[in-house]
């Protein structure tokens, strides 16, 4: 092909978003390697699924916001929060920022051309929508979707009539593209750093993808191998679970959490990347700390490798497996405050600059110290049997995953969208729209700390009429979220065809690889691979004066 | 500048990064089996004499020949890696049939053993089955499952070994690259380590 | 400088791979012979200690981890220590 068939944009070179490769159009996307359009890929699928999961999350509050039926039957209300624990967390917060944000950027970031395997980097984002299909098929199919919650806990999952199975093959294959994401960046880290990109030369959030992409390649065979024993056990009779036929559900629990616990780490750690890459831009200030963040990546992934077991105290365990898990819970409280102090600290005498990505990372360290501490007190054997299974739980959780991942994915999508698309969003409604995400969030989870509290169990499609004011406060505080959300992707997908054009390399001032590409990145990201020779987030003073001139 | 070159600058080859990936599979392989040793190891700590019991019905020669067979696989499969080293392509298609030839006699042998306790009725759901205690069950239900994914493991090794044959045959896999072939030896020395456990954990421990 | 790397390991004879074979051999008869004795509780601990030597000896010598960069054998290691330590934390619960 000659190149008069490539469409240049008018700087004379052509981006990954217009290049013709073997295929174009529809398939020139679905079949390509190139790490970027597979990062898309990903973003549009997860997009997809994010919201359905809100979806099913709206209609179930709004199922609450009276004691008795409102708008659904208990068993429609039992599969919507089924489907949407696995859909937010299979398919959205587990692969969000790693298989979205790490595929566009972390090749760029550590100055390669792909990650080190493409090919299987593709076969993961079909395995992930294969998933995903399938966990959205089991709906329609005869049997009704999973009412098991998104723990499947024995026996009740061998026992169910509904398409239980269904379910957990589409998790077992999520698990799947999580292992191979994940086995392709340890490769990519190891094999294809710049030249002069030492470790400790690495951006931190490649850092926290490296962390991340070992707990995926170690931890998810586990669920893997606990679900796909439940679907044998159903489809063929073995006794492996099954108390009548010996087996021990809380083994189970042992095995589901082995993985699941390490996987909410699989969630944050990306996020708590993205915070270490943003702050320091819009503060205008070098890292504080930066091998503390970098290690407590690590230290995170090993000690939240050994806690698990702080889901089940309720379940039966003895006393000395109660008592070494929660101690072990209290370690790992420890690299996450490293990380909370270290970026207060490094915004410390900073220039603030309140742009959308810094709103979101401020709320994300906000709303995680509220999720992260209660999170401490559950670990808290009394106060953990006291508040076990109750909305409690609830509150905590979303804190973390939705204030602290959820507001993770939101910040790098306003840092990285206009890189990746060459387009700026307009940022006085991103900020109207954070201002209703972040109000809205706190109306509808922290009424449930309280109401948890209180002894409101979660789960529950009925409640006594006493917990009605929290329910309706929470209810209401769904709407001004879903509010906040429709303006928000409005303004983001808007942006992407008709937002301002941006040709400028460096949008925010950041001084990581990516920043020091064109704007859309090309086909191979760098014409020349660099050579790496400075630590990232170096500001000094003459950059800030330039980047001041710049601003001007 | 032609969109092929794009396309073939992609092609880059790093051996030691494939062999790292594969290195990182084989971990997701050991973590699988580990998931079902957790099973196995709390199950028969639980119920220690039904184990016992439940392992008088293997037979423990069976194992033993299949143990054999299955580590002189792994010999072939490492001399054949050794062979085409050395450039002697004919040697190496021959160590990785007879590779493939003990792989699938264990297969036979395999085949053989649940044949034999299907028959007697002891297979999941089975009424033989069903009338022993617990801990049978669940031995049982573990025997089952494990050698059968371990079965399942060597079935796609067959597969994998038949595609480097043709690779080798057709000159792909040479003595300066050979990387795919060494990453199927991989898989399949893994697939040797598992059976090395289940073996004397299911049929040693009358 | 790319080749270079590529081809400094390996170089394993056919000798090494048939000593390792007649090893493993071996010790598969010594564990079936010595699973009929009783050693209590030594018996488990007896069958996965040899079975561990056999490991080792595949992974260094077949597995060609003998002979690969460090880096391999740290993943191998992390790889154990947390299939190990997960074994450790469960019977945590179960031994007591």
């Amino acid at each position: 092909m000659s190149s008069e068939a490539i469409s240049t944009n008018k700087n004379g070179y052509v981006s990954y978003l217009d290049y013709k490769g073997k295929h174009t159009g529809f398939l020139g996307w679905v079949l390509s390697t190139d790490h970027k359009r597979i990062g898309i890929l990903y973003l549009i699928a997860l997009m997809v699924f994010f919201a359905v999961g809100v979806t099913f999350g709206f209609l179930m509050r709004l199922e609450l916001i009276a004691p008795g039926r409102t708008i659904m039957d208990p068993q429609t209300y039992n599969s919507i929060f089924t489907l949407h624990g696995v859909i937010m967390i299979f398919l959205f917060v587990i692969p969000g920022l790693p298989a979205v944000f790490g595929n566009f950027f972390l090749p760029i970031m550590i100055g390669a051309k792909d990650v080190a395997f493409p090919r299987l980097n593709l076969l993961s984002w079909y395995l992930y929508v294969a998933g995903g299909l399938l966990a959205i098929l089991s709906i329609l199919l005869p049997g009704g979707p999973a009412d098991t919650g998104w723990t499947f806990y024995i026996p009740y999952s061998v026992r169910t009539g509904t398409n239980v199975m269904f379910t957990m093959f589409a998790a077992f294959i999520l698990g799947f593209s999580s292992i191979l994401t994940g086995l392709n960046f340890v490769t990519t880290i190891h094999r294809l750093r710049a030249p002069g990109m030492t470790w400790f030369k690495m951006p931190l959030f490649t850092w926290s993808l490296y962390a991340t992409a070992w707990v995926q390649v170690l931890a998810t065979p586990i669920i893997g191998i606990t679900l796909l024993l439940v679907v044998i056990e159903r489809w063929l009779g073995v006794g492996l679970f099954d108390p009548s036929l010996g087996g021990d559900p809380v083994l189970f629990q042992h095995l589901f959490w082995i993985y699941s616990h390490p996987a909410v780490y699989i969630m944050i750690l990306p996020a708590m990347g993205i915070v270490s890459e943003i702050i320091p831009v819009f503060a205008r200030r070098t890292i504080f700390g930066y091998k503390f963040i970098a290690f407590s990546s690590i230290a995170i992934a090993l000690f939240g490798s050994l806690v698990w077991a702080h889901h089940m105290f309720t379940a039966g365990m003895s006393n000395t497996g109660q008592f070494i898990f929660s101690l072990l819970t209290m370690i790992v409280a420890i690299p996450s405050a490293i990380k909370v102090f270290n970026w207060t600290a490094t915004l410390y005498k900073g220039s603030i600059e309140l742009a959308p990505p810094m709103l979101y990372v401020l709320a994300f360290i906000f709303l995680f110290s509220i999720g992260g501490l209660t999170g401490i007190m559950q670990g808290v054997l009394s106060i953990d049997i006291q508040v076990h299974d109750t909305s409690f739980i609830v509150a905590h959780f979303h804190y973390v995953m939705f204030g602290g991942t959820g507001f993770g994915i939101f910040a790098a999508l306003h840092y990285w969208l206009p890189k990746m698309f060459a387009r700026m969003y307009n940022q006085k409604v991103a900020k109207v729209a954070f201002w209703l995400v972040f109000v809205g969030f706190n109306v509808l989870y922290f009424p449930m700390f309280v109401m948890g509290w209180l002894g409101m169990p979660r789960r529950y499609y009925d409640y006594l009429p006493e917990f009605q004011p929290y329910h309706l406060t929470s209810t209401v505080g769904s709407w001004i979220l879903v509010l906040g959300l429709i303006i928000m992707f409005t303004n983001l997908i808007v942006s992407m065809r008709k937002g301002q054009t941006i040709t400028k390399w460096n949008i925010w001032g950041g001084e990581t690889l990516e920043w020091k590409v064109e704007t859309p990145p090309t086909l191979e990201n760098f014409d020349d691979i660099p050579v790496v020779t400075e630590r990232p987030y170096e500001y000094r003073e003459n950059d800030l004066a330039e980047l001041e001139k710049e601003a001007k | 500048m032609s969109t092929q070159e794009h396309a073939a600058a992609h092609v880059h080859r790093d051996d030691i990064g494939a062999k790292m990936g594969m290195w990182l599979f084989l971990f997701t392989e050991l973590l699988l089996f580990g998931g079902m040793f957790f099973l196995y190891s709390v199950y028969r700590f639980v119920n220690q004499d039904a184990f016992h019991l439940a392992a008088k019905e293997l037979n423990t020669i069976i194992g033993m020949f299949n143990t054999a067979i299955l580590l002189t696989s792994s010999l072939t499969m490492a001399i054949s890696i050794a062979a085409i080293q050395k450039n002697n392509r004919n040697l190496s298609i021959f160590f990785q049939l007879l590779t493939i030839v003990l792989a699938l006699g264990f297969m036979v042998n395999k085949y053989f053993e649940w044949s034999a306790k299907i028959h007697h009725g002891i297979f999941p759901g089975g009424e033989e089955l069903l009338a022993k205690s617990q801990g049978e069950i669940l031995f049982f239900g573990l025997y089952y499952v494990m050698t059968g994914l371990h079965g399942l493991h060597v079935i796609i090794g067959v597969v994998l070994i038949g595609f480097m044959t043709r690779l080798t045959k057709n000159g792909v896999i040479r003595q300066d690259s050979y990387v795919k072939l060494e990453a199927a030896g991989l898989y399949w020395h893994l697939v040797d380590i598992i059976w090395i456990f289940l073996f004397p954990l299911f049929y040693l421990i009358t | 400088m790319e080749n270079h790397e590529q081809h400094a390991e390996h170089g394993h004879g056919y000798g090494i791979y048939i000593l390792v074979w007649l090893a493993l051999m071996a010790l598969t008869s010594i564990t079936v012979a010595v699973a009929g004795i009783n050693f209590g509780a030594l018996t488990v601990a007896t069958a996965l200690v040899i079975a561990s030597v056999k490991t080792y000896l595949v992974l260094t010598i077949f597995m060609h981890l003998r002979s690969e960069q460090k880096a391999f054998r740290i993943f191998v290691g992390v790889a154990i220590f947390f299939l190990a330590i997960s074994f450790i934390l469960l019977f945590a619960d179960y031994s007591f």
